[in-house]
């Protein structure tokens, strides 16, 4: 099963955990189970089910952006990691 | 929220930000997490790599220091509890934009820069369903 790390602000949504189990053939099915298993986290990921601007999905060292989107194929010992922008104004 | 900075991590925080004037400046806080108390035992002042003639009102921490920093604290036992960025000539208020852009259960302090010097400090929280920031117990302490 692959596995997604959860960034610190986050955290408060998954019981604290820094790292998530999770399920699924793409990355939006990856993002769907995780989303289910902690529904909070939904809000601060998508906007009208698009996932926000200034959130970054990795696969290794890889921004899913560069790749194929919500569509990336992820495998079962794949680690994937959440990154957010961190910007004010 | 509360948060508990040491004046000497305060002046690097204000000194940073009154170098970076008249452009924003900013960077992360790390510390101890405890229920609803964060106690900040470093600063890390990064790169604003917004388009430089929006820096001016704009600040973007530059790629890699987040993951670098989270995985620091991660493995030191410590926690990455949030950020600091300054408003130049502006109140240490919260933008629509850093609303926007802005995570929850993440102190977000904000400093007011006048004429190169660093006027007030306030402590901003997200409320959880991203639609407003309330204002956070900020105490300088040792």
């Amino acid at each position: 099963m692959a596995s997604i790390k959860i960034p610190t602000p986050l955290r408060a949504y998954t019981g604290g955990q820094s790292e998530v189990q999770v399920s699924g053939a793409h990355v939006g099915e990856v993002l769907n189970d995780l989303t289910t298993q902690f529904p909070e986290l939904r809000q601060h990921l998508f906007s009208d089910d698009k996932l926000r601007d200034f959130v970054n999905v990795f696969i290794g060292e890889e921004d899913i952006r560069f790749l194929d989107g919500l569509d990336t194929e992820v495998g079962a010992s794949d680690k994937l990691r959440i990154i957010p922008s961190i910007a004010g104004g | 929220m509360n948060l508990v900075l040491s004046p000497d991590l305060r002046h690097i925080i204000h000194a940073h930000v009154e170098g970076t004037y008249p452009n924003e400046g900013g960077g992360f806080l790390v510390g101890t997490l405890s229920g609803d108390q964060r106690v900040v035992t470093e600063v890390h002042p990064v790169q604003n790599v917004f388009a430089s003639e929006e820096q001016f009102h704009r600040f973007l921490a530059e790629d890699g220091t987040f993951q670098r920093i989270e995985d620091e604290a991660d493995t030191r036992g410590l926690t990455l509890v949030g950020y600091f960025h300054s408003h130049p000539n502006s109140p240490a208020v919260p933008s629509e934009f850093d609303r926007v852009h802005a995570w929850p259960h993440f102190a977000y302090l904000i400093v007011s820069v006048q004429n190169s010097h660093a006027v007030e400090t306030r402590l901003w929280e997200l409320v959880d369903d991203r639609s407003r920031f309330n204002e956070a117990n900020l105490t300088i302490k040792e």
